[in-house]
């Protein structure tokens, strides 16, 4: 069973948030329709994207570390968003595991968002429908795309290659090696979702 | 949580719809009906229900993008109880529909229309309040008091709004109605107040060193990476301050519970024709700022990740 996910490391994301446009570029243009954005040059702008980076910091000062991290859908293993779906819209795909919502039979209830813990999925108004990450599914089954690109358009993106994409159910897979060797982590594990992004905590500072 | 008017005014309704079908339902069972005025008063309770519950029908179309499709939400039963509540509501209704029928034709209520009617107000509520509680990770909603409120909450508006109904058409059972109906406030009051009182020691589920996987006790979130407003930071905040909340809060147990509770038991029987239909205003928007406090109590896992608004 493969489990497509991104595998995201915190150690080299720069917090640049070109994996934000690009995820906005691809998937405002592609074929799920807009991504709307109300009022985006005025005063209360409000738009939909499917990823968006956050910063904290962590540490007592001096001894503080900046954290950038980006956050997207995590296409849980057992995505609590699923089950509670009334018209079946928002499915968890066989063959890859990508967690997906079929626009066409959602009714915009919005139930699957508050089911969500990570409030990885947005409403777009406009289209009265629910939106999310897709791991850019519209890239990754397109044939006319080259090889080397059939990847999330943030994966693409990414300057510092802080973004591995890739099956985590492949013991032999780049990011399950990144997982295995370098104590790749999951979002709130307690709450048993068990995401299938993964994160590659920060290294310790070398000594000085 | 922001709470949705519309679903506000769904629950509030149908619950009321279901209390009053419950209302009517019961004294058949118990083998009422030979007295005169039986008929008559079942039959305007019958077209109340069927009012009502249309009314919040309506109410629920609002709350969606895309209403046209509604009919797909009966698709998912087998997981979904938002979609079982889509099943059993016109379900409901169409019972209570023939019951009206029924009596409309052939001057009679059958059992076997009044017990499935029961059954099916008594499966709604379920159906509503496991859409709450059963998301685990809203610990305000994931509780059986969830289920056990809606139930009260809609016994007692149903049996104030029979009441009412009974002064006006079955006097002589007036009374009783009136009793039963201070009863369930009473039970409602006192379940809704144990639900209040367990939320105030909840922590949300997770936490926020889970929420971005550092094990440091000092995390300060100082961007959420976008300065303007998104869906996650309107939906699940209800943006209204700690008097409102506060309002809200004593808005419910006074107007929608102690205030009908005094003018059903206290009024002497001059002044009930204006004093029970006041109880019944009274309790329903009172039952409003209850749902709207059921809603913004909830303190969403997500909101740990859209604290600093820089």
């Amino acid at each position: 069973m493969t489990q497509l996910a991104l595998v995201i490391d915190l150690n080299v994301c720069v917090g640049c948030h070109a994996c934000v446009t690009s995820c906005k570029q691809w998937n405002t243009s592609g074929a799920a329709g807009h991504l709307s954005d109300h009022d985006p040059y005025g005063e209360n702008p409000l738009g939909v994207f499917f990823n968006r980076v956050q910063t904290y910091e962590v540490g007592q000062f001096p001894h503080t570390q900046t954290v950038h991290f980006p956050k997207s859908c995590l296409h849980c293993e057992q995505p609590p968003c699923v089950p509670v779906c009334p018209t079946g819209a928002s499915y968890k795909r066989k063959q890859d595991g990508i967690v997906l919502v079929d626009s066409d039979k959602c009714i915009g209830c919005k139930y699957c968002a508050w089911a969500c813990p990570y409030g990885a999925r947005e409403f777009d108004a406009d289209r009265g429908v629910m939106t999310k990450c897709t791991l850019c599914v519209d890239r990754l089954d397109d044939p006319s795309i080259p090889a080397a690109q059939r990847r999330p358009a943030c994966v693409n993106a990414c300057p510092t290659q802080a973004r591995l994409f890739g099956d985590v159910h492949d013991p032999d897979s780049e990011v399950s090696r990144a997982i295995r060797e370098r104590g790749g982590y999951t979002l709130m594990p307690e709450l048993g979702t068990r995401p299938a992004n993964h994160y590659l905590p920060r290294r310790a500072a070398p000594a000085e | 949580m922001r709470p949705a008017f519309s679903v506000l005014l769904l629950t509030t309704l149908i619950g009321c719809a279901q209390g009053l079908a419950v209302a009517l339902a019961v004294p058949l069972l118990a083998g009422a009906g030979a007295q005169a005025g039986w008929l008559d008063f079942w039959r305007l309770g019958l077209g109340c229900v069927l009012v009502l519950g249309a009314a919040g029908l309506m109410a629920s179309f609002a709350h969606l993008g895309r209403p046209e499709r509604a009919w797909r939400a009966a698709a998912m039963w087998r997981t979904s109880w938002l979609s079982r509540e889509v099943i059993v509501l016109p379900g409901f209704l169409g019972i209570a529909a023939l019951s009206l029928l029924s009596l409309l034709m052939w001057q009679r209520w059958p059992l076997a229309l009044a017990a499935p009617l029961v059954a099916a107000a008594l499966l709604l509520w379920l159906c509503t309040a496991m859409i709450y509680a059963s998301v685990r990770f809203l610990r305000e909603w994931a509780t059986p008091l969830t289920v056990v409120n809606f139930l009260l909450m809609g016994l007692a508006s149903g049996g104030v709004l029979a009441a009412c109904l009974a002064l006006w058409r079955l006097p002589l059972q007036a009374g009783h109605y009136a009793q039963a109906a201070a009863a369930a406030l009473v039970a409602a009051l006192l379940g809704r107040s144990v639900a209040a009182w367990r939320v105030r020691r909840l922590e949300p589920a997770g936490s926020l060193q889970t929420a971005i996987g550092v094990a440091s006790p000092a995390i300060r979130q100082i961007s959420r990476g976008f300065t303007a407003a998104a869906f996650t930071t309107q939906e699940f905040f209800h943006g209204r301050t700690a008097v409102w909340v506060a309002a809200m809060r004593s808005g419910w147990v006074v107007l929608g519970f102690i205030l009908p509770l005094t003018l059903l038991l206290l009024v002497p029987a001059p002044w009930r024709t204006v004093a029970w239909p006041v109880a019944l205003v009274g309790h329903l928007l009172g039952l409003l700022a209850e749902r709207w406090e059921f809603f913004a109590q909830v303190r969403h896992p997500q909101n740990r990740y859209v604290q600093a608004a820089l």
